[in-house]
């Protein structure tokens, strides 16, 4: 970051520490170039429209990270296993120092992480974010929808009480009812005929490894797309449209007027934030 | 790499008779499916795979080019066989190679990386991905479980009936069964035993009557074995609790999702003791009681149809 110019003469005594705060920073850039990735990430330009629906993917994905680590505690705890696997979560709930508030926080973040996608996937589709070039991001999108619902539905077996048994059941019953291969499904995720003591540990593989696996690799391809192609002003945005927008480069307008919502090479016109 | 131009030449593959053949494979993979999963169906992967490679092999012959014979080097570095030369005064030890001709070894060894690299990725992944699908399939079934002495299931009684399927398996193997002895038929013992498990999405079907748990009895048939028979008065047939279906006294059913009659399993009797076998399915049972004409089929998941033609869409079950 460039320093101001008109900046007074720091005292020694500063430049010190910050040689001491700057210098593994550099060490580190100079190795890796991750500083200024990072910063390329965090500061790089956006609509000057951007609104506070913007902000709903971030949540997301905040709620997943609250997910992931929360999930990653309780396993230390959590016993897959058919005979005890109940008694876990009560001594999870009952016993362990805060292990209600962290099993809660995973348990209440869940409705929270899905819902969040929903009104990220439902700004998306209203600001017509999908459009060209985005449409692969938004199947990437759907992907995270279907694994996040697999999440859920995975997840829900783990506290091994009736209501997780039954909802498992008629769940996997509903998979076996898809025509021709339903079935094979069915028994694939029941790991046999019947819900047995391989079920409850199958499940929480696919919970914990394999579908959250999928889930973080997913988020980095979307966050690249979101990165590479650039953040869509809203529809009703004036800028995009080429009115105002100070320094707006008219001749990357298409024939609609609008730039930046179709166009990921007009990305150049948009303003850094405040920045007029 | 460059794309191949349009209009450059026509790139069409000639015609060939390799797809028609390989859709010929496809077919007996799906009819052999049916008909015979373990003989045909294999037979119709192998002519699909076949002549699959060779319709690749075939289609892909104009960018593969034609590669050369590699001579062998036959000759031992560093034992020269003829006087030695000055550079500049012999011939070329290799004649130039004519450019586009040559097989190049940077693409020898790029290929046999990419290969090499395929086959220990299968290697490694072909029997991981078999540990976790095969297992669901194999020694799959119900055993046969032993529900103790006749005595216990009075004529005309409904009684709930509890047991472990395998009892090595704990509390999760636990099963209910619905079973009334009707009596002899022919002089041997004739019984109704209904598998609790809605036909449409498998929740645990109730009777719809009084269920007397004041006169529970538990039995311990064998070693971690324990039968547990609770009588009850199922007047109004059986419902399900979660979505609301409902079945006569017989299974058959009567109102709400589910698509045909309740399962039933096969018994026999034993030196005196009830045995349960194996359960089947049932569309509908005309009659009651011994007088019953139960129409079985072969064990299908719920919501699955057995008959009508919506039996098409299950045409295979996985071995149980």
């Amino acid at each position: 970051m460039a320093v101001a110019p008109t900046r007074t003469k720091k005292s020694a005594r500063r430049q010190k520490m910050e040689a001491a705060v700057n210098y593994p920073l550099d060490w580190l850039e100079e190795r890796s170039g991750l500083v200024g990735g990072l910063r390329y990430f965090l500061f790089r330009k956006v609509p000057g429209d951007t609104n506070w629906f913007h902000t709903l993917g971030s949540a997301t994905l905040t709620a997943f990270l609250v997910q992931a680590i929360t999930g990653v505690i309780l396993a230390m705890y959590y016993k897959p296993d058919p005979n005890s696997a109940y008694q876990s979560v009560n001594h999870i709930t009952n016993d362990l120092t805060l292990g209600w508030l962290v099993r809660g926080m995973h348990k209440w973040g869940a409705s929270v992480f899905i819902i969040l996608l929903f009104f990220h996937m439902a700004r998306v589709f209203l600001f017509g974010a999908y459009k060209y070039p985005r449409e692969l991001n938004w199947i990437v999108g759907v992907f995270l929808l279907v694994f996040g619902m697999l999440e859920g539905f995975t997840g829900y077996l783990l506290p091994w009480d009736q209501t997780a048994y039954w909802a498992t059941v008629v769940g996997i019953n509903l998979n076996g009812t898809a025509p021709i291969l339903g079935p094979f499904l069915a028994d694939f995720l029941r790991s046999g005929a019947e819900i047995g003591p391989d079920t409850l540990s199958r499940f929480y593989s696919l919970h914990m490894l394999l579908i959250p696996g999928a889930i973080f690799a997913l988020i980095g391809l979307h966050l690249y797309l979101v990165v590479r192609l650039g953040v869509t002003s809203p529809p009703w945005s004036r800028e995009a449209a080429g009115g105002l927008g100070a320094g707006a480069d008219y001749e990357a307008q298409d024939g609609d007027g609008r730039v930046g919502l179709t166009q990921p090479t007009a990305r150049s016109t948009f303003r850094r934030n405040g920045d007029e | 790499m460059m794309e191949p131009q349009h209009g450059d030449r026509p790139h069409l593959p000639g015609p060939s008779l390799y797809p028609i053949a390989f859709a010929a494979g496809v077919a007996c993979i799906l009819v052999g499916l049916i008909v015979s999963p373990l003989l045909i169906a294999p037979i119709g992967a192998g002519i699909a795979v076949f002549f699959g490679y060779l319709w690749a092999r075939d289609a892909t012959k104009e960018y593969r080019g034609v590669p050369e014979p590699i001579e062998p080097e036959g000759v031992e570095p560093g034992t020269p066989t003829a006087a030695p030369v000055p550079a500049n005064v012999g011939e070329a030890a290799t004649a130039e190679p004519e450019p586009g001709e040559r097989f190049p070894r940077s693409r020898f060894l790029e290929a046999s990386t990419l290969g090499l690299g395929a086959v220990i990725g299968g290697l490694i992944t072909v029997p991981v991905i078999g540990f976790m699908v095969v297992p669901p399939f194999k020694g799959q079934g119900y055993p046969t479980v032993d529900l103790g002495p006749l005595e216990n299931f009075p004529e005309g009684k409904w009684l709930i009936t509890t047991f472990y399927e395998r009892p090595q398996d704990g509390t999760v193997s636990r099963r209910t069964a619905y079973i009334r002895n009707n009596g002899l038929l022919n002089n041997e013992p004739s019984f109704t035993i209904i598998w609790n498990r809605c036909v449409h999405l498998g929740c645990p079907v109730q009777p719809n009557g009084p269920v007397q748990t004041n006169q529970k009895k538990v039995v311990r048939v064998a070693e971690g074995q324990q039968v547990s028979l609770t009588p009850a008065l199922p007047a109004g047939g059986f419902g399900c609790p979660c979505h609301g279906g409902q079945y006569d006294p017989e299974g058959n059913r009567t109102a709400g999702p589910p698509v045909r009659a309740l399962n039933r399993y096969e018994y026999s009797i034993v030196n005196g003791r009830l045995v349960l076998g194996q359960p089947y399915s049932v569309s509908h049972v005309d009659g009651t009681g011994k007088n019953a004409k139960i129409h079985a089929y072969k064990l299908a998941g719920p919501g699955m149809h057995v008959d009508g033609w919506e039996q098409i869409f299950y045409p295979v079950q996985p071995p149980h």
